[in-house]
């Protein structure tokens, strides 16, 4: 691997950039891998990427049935934080943020992390209640955030609509550490790095079996052909539930669509991201220019990666309220992607009842800002068996009623 | 955008009209009941990529509950009967089978 630098893009600018090689190779598959992780979305290719770097197991094969990315890592309206109410939670999402901070100079990649600050804001008084009750518990869990009144939330936003009169602006949670990254370039990042590590990324190939014997499992079966593993994982978000049928357990999840919204690009206006949960909206500022919007989930099953149009109705009309100006822009695209959703709105990340078969889903509406943290965890899973990261998120902790309940904590998508 | 024809009143509702009610036909495990049971019904769900049995409530119209039989992977609908049953009538299975040969949900085929 050729390493990116300025005198890098000089050199091939003296001879028209043609000396730019691949940011990783697309390998056949090999008889035998001894890990195999199944997605090559973020999650799975930061799960590669620390196998390699933290325990030194490079002979690696990341399986992926479409594109590298294309999943909801190319989705997803790119936040960062982690100001979350739970102990489990704060741990594995500040990890993650803390690795975000110099995942540029580590994979030599630029991912565009942008700490530019977020803002959950408090629209009723049950939310200003909530929200002061996570700032005291981040402050135990080392999570830097604080509240802050609506004087502060319209320095900080100046488009802000402080009096709307259905959701008036009462203050808000703060992280000022919080913001955003380039989401393809995650993926991009960690793919070139897992490459360069000796790694296989295997590209337009589907799993189609999981073959065990003895209750371990032995391999998988793809659509081309079979692959040998001492371990796997299974890291594909939406299709956790095919994948799970097919090593022959159940999950508890529900695969429903989340949707997200652009604007056409306009001058630099907001340089924060802002979050209101009670009515179901976010909204940041791409590099672009392009106001990036989310909205809700819908209520029913489905895998179709569309979602109904009266959820971003509702959506843009709580937005509009929120942000006056925005109400003449036009909007250029909107996208779903099929989320998996537990029922305590935290992710799983565990052993599973095949043995050496390992599980990472549920991430539901808010697994980008987790990738170098959900990664880093599921890795040390991977290798030995036990990570303090993920001891939480098994998938027997609903049988044993430890929820890890954020649901209540943010009470909307996270 | 889904439109369900509500059985109980005959009106074809519009999604907006109406209110997402999870899987249907479960068996309810309380006290007594296993711990495994317990758990399953608690949590565990169906999550087919394909055909699909769901609740759905009739909430902005006649406020009735009903079933849907439907595409999870193609937001098709094969039809909706009445709530008030254990099982998908024979029309609604045979519906499907025009349309998806060899399906099969949980115990129904």
């Amino acid at each position: 691997m050729k390493h990116y630098s300025a005198f890098a893009v000089a050199r091939e600018a003296l001879r028209y950039h043609t000396g730019w090689e691949r940011a990783w190779r697309s390998p056949q598959p090999k008889k035998r891998y001894d890990a195999i992780i199944v997605g090559a979305g973020g999650h799975g290719l930061a799960t590669a990427y620390y196998l390699g770097r933290n325990y030194g197991i490079q002979n690696v094969a990341v399986i992926e049935k479409g594109w590298l990315g294309g999943g909801n890592t190319g989705r997803n309206t790119t936040i960062i934080r982690s100001n979350y109410l739970q102990d489990p939670s704060a741990a594995l999402y500040e990890r993650a943020r803390s690795l975000y901070e110099d995942l540029s100079q580590e994979l030599n990649y630029n991912i565009m992390f942008s700490p530019r600050g977020v803002i959950m804001l408090a629209q009723t008084q049950h939310e200003i209640r909530g929200y002061q009750r996570t700032a005291h518990a981040n402050a135990l869990q080392g999570v830097k955030t604080e509240w802050i009144g609506p004087q502060r939330v319209k320095e900080l936003v100046p488009i802000i609509n402080l009096d709307g009169p259905r959701y008036p602006v009462l203050g808000g949670l703060w992280q000022e550490r919080g913001g955003t990254a380039r989401h393809d370039a995650v993926a991009w990042g960690y793919a070139r790095a897992c490459s360069a590590m000796g790694m296989d990324i295997i590209q337009q190939c589907e799993v189609t079996g999981v073959r065990s014997d003895n209750g371990r499992v032995v391999g998988i079966d793809t659509t081309k052909g079979a692959i040998d593993c001492d371990k796997l994982g299974i890291v594909v978000a939406g299709h956790s539930g095919q994948l799970a049928e097919m090593a022959g357990f159940r999950l508890p999840l529900e695969a429903v669509a989340l949707q997200a919204l652009v604007s056409e690009p306009i001058k630099p206006c907001m340089d924060v991201v802002v979050m209101a949960n009670t009515v179901h909206g976010y909204m940041s500022q791409s590099d672009k220019g392009e106001m990036v919007i989310g909205g809700g989930t819908d209520g029913f099953n489905n895998y179709t990666q569309r979602g109904s149009f009266h959820h971003i109705e509702e959506t843009v009309r709580a937005l509009v309220e929120t942000f006056p100006m925005i109400s003449r822009l036009k909007m250029l695209r909107q996208w779903g992607g099929i989320v998996d959703m537990t029922g305590d709105r935290s992710p799983i990340l565990s052993k599973t009842p095949l043995g050496n078969c390992f599980i990472n889903c549920g991430w539901g509406t808010g697994g980008f800002k987790a990738i170098p943290g959900s990664g880093w965890g599921m890795a040390q899973l991977m290798a030995t068996g036990h990570s303090p990261l993920t001891e939480a998120f098994t998938l027997d902790r609903f049988k044993e009623g430890r929820f890890i309940d954020e649901s209540v904590a943010a009470g909307v998508a996270h | 955008m889904l439109i369900l024809r509500c059985p109980c009143c005959g009106v074809d509702a519009e999604e907006t009209e109406l209110a997402a009610g999870g899987e249907a036909h479960l068996k309810r495990f309380g006290p007594g009941s296993s711990d495994d049971d317990f758990h399953d019904y608690l949590f565990m769900r169906e999550n087919p990529k394909g055909v699909h049995f769901e609740r759905w409530r009739h909430a902005n119209g006649c406020g009735k509950w009903f079933h849907v039989a439907r595409c999870t992977r193609t937001l098709e609908v094969f039809g909706t009967y009445s709530a008030q049953t254990t099982e998908p009538p024979q029309e609604i299975k045979d519906a499907i089978t025009a349309k998806r040969p060899g399906w099969t949900w949980r115990e129904f085929s």
